[in-house]
């Protein structure tokens, strides 16, 4: 039925399999639409967010998507920039994730504000000393951009393609990709980094505040970097992902064990970072904030284990796999490094929302519980029903994966 | 104040904050300006399109 749209020599599911496959995503869909709705008509009293968990789910979510969604600039930036040219064979699917990723944010952040038909109050009434705003520039400004390098994508499509004009922008658009991955890459640096640096501010608050240079704060640098270390491995678990589910072969080895490699490196150099981060912190911010080390770890669910999982576990494991050529050329290996580098930067995100908000910062405070509502997750699941959506049409009708044809020639 | 802020101030932060957004916004709409011109100018055949394979 739809076979005059699907790429040129790839083979694909029929369309009553496709629809079957997209049903539990559009019923995500539907429950992050109910939950929605009923945030917008009765407002925020339908999520356990309070004065005190101003941030919450939603920002997590956030957070974890908008790092793991910086695949889409790094690979951009390490092909266009750099001229990494085994990276083409996966830019494309870098970018639909990146895009997926922020749009996903944007969208949440529309009900999060509350009343997004004043979300343009924040360009208008600028508050240039606030990080946030910051944030709200390059996220909307890096949104555009990956809209501009996911056009060119979509103009692919064999029924599109045969339109000349189309075809035209679409080669036009290709011819300056570096001008646009090269802004994307500015505007990503800037807001990565601001996210971090919004919790490194935080001087009421111990737990997250942190010393730095100049007016960044070292979680600026560490949330760039952290970012730029997770998203390839993003990138790479999405490849592998629908590798498994359509059993074939989309992009070739070399391509992924490059991103691997970059992504070893960084994380590594992340891992010794945030030690150092860590230490600096135990001696440095604590002590001169009156209080002691366990102070932090004491009440409710949120104990040590919150730095072993983060450091040793999600961290210094998937490096040490990643590192080692032999075991990150075998799949399992690497799919695992790559699932505990991402869980690891979720959970980083998490800890510096949630459990910043929750430890007492006054003596007569008293810890605080947050557990969100149906209607939160469904708005933020409502993005992986989005996600898995999007991808799936791009990769049903978009020559997602240049050498697909090339890969599965002997197979098919 | 300016078309995109109502506060302007003429401070090194506003000059800064603002000038890098319009930076960034200002190589975009350029580079879409280009590549639409590009594209029109092709199509009406006033320059050769370049072939890619």
């Amino acid at each position: 039925m739809d076979s005059p749209l699907l790429p040129e020599g790839a083979k694909r599911c029929s369309p009553t399999v496709f629809f079957f496959w997209t049903l539990p995503w559009l019923a995500l869909l539907a429950w992050g639409g109910l939950s929605a709705f009923l945030c917008l008509y009765k407002a925020l009293n339908q999520t356990n967010m309070s004065n005190v968990f101003a941030f919450a789910l939603w920002i997590v979510f956030d957070l974890g998507v908008i790092a793991l969604g910086a695949g889409a600039f790094f690979t951009g930036f390490l092909t266009y920039i750099i001229g990494r040219k085994e990276l083409k064979d996966i830019i494309n699917a870098a970018v639909i994730i990146g895009f997926i990723c922020y749009t996903g944010a944007l969208a949440m952040l529309g009900i999060d504000i509350g009343q997004p038909l004043r979300g343009w109050f924040i360009f208008w009434h600028a508050n240039i000393h606030s990080m946030l705003v910051e944030v709200s520039f390059c996220i909307t400004c890096y949104a555009m951009v990956l809209a501009i390098e996911f056009l060119p994508i979509i103009l692919e499509n064999r029924e599109l393609d045969k339109i000349k004009e189309l075809r035209l922008l679409g080669h036009n658009m290709h011819e300056i990709m570096a001008v646009f991955a090269a802004t994307g890459t500015f505007l990503s640096f800037f807001h990565q980094g601001s996210l971090g640096g919004m919790f490194g501010v935080m001087y009421g608050r111990p737990f997250a505040a942190r010393g730095g240079f100049y007016i960044w704060p070292w979680t600026f640098f560490l949330f760039i970097l952290s970012a730029i270390a997770a998203g390839p491995c993003f990138t790479i678990l999405c490849t592998k992902l629908t590798e498994f589910i359509s059993r074939k072969k989309l992009v070739p080895e070399q391509a992924i064990q490059s991103l691997a490699k970059i992504a070893a490196w960084l994380l590594s150099l992340y891992m010794i970072l945030k030690i150092a981060d860590t230490l600096g912190w135990l001696y440095g911010v604590v002590p001169d904030a009156g209080q002691k080390f366990m102070d932090f770890y004491r009440e409710g669910p949120y104990g040590v284990w919150l730095l072993v999982v983060e450091i040793i576990i999600c961290g210094i494991i998937p490096a040490i796999i990643l590192m080692i050529p032999k075991v990150r050329q075998q799949q399992g290996w690497l799919i695992f490094a790559c699932l505990l580098n991402c869980t690891g930067i979720i959970f980083n995100r998490f800890v510096f929302i949630i459990v910043t908000l929750a430890i007492p910062v006054m003596p007569f405070d008293r810890f605080w519980g947050y557990l969100p509502t149906w209607q939160e997750w469904g708005v933020a699941l409502a993005v992986i029903g989005y996600g898995v959506l999007l991808f799936s049409a791009a990769y049903r009708y978009l020559p997602v994966f240049p050498k697909e044809r090339e890969l599965n020639a002997v197979a098919e | 104040m300016t078309p995109f802020s109502f506060e302007w101030l003429w401070n090194t932060e506003y000059t800064i904050f603002f000038g890098l957004l319009y930076v960034a916004l200002g190589i975009i709409g350029c580079g879409m300006t280009f590549v639409i011109i590009k594209t029109a100018l092709q199509v009406f055949g006033f320059m050769r399109e370049r072939h890619f394979h």
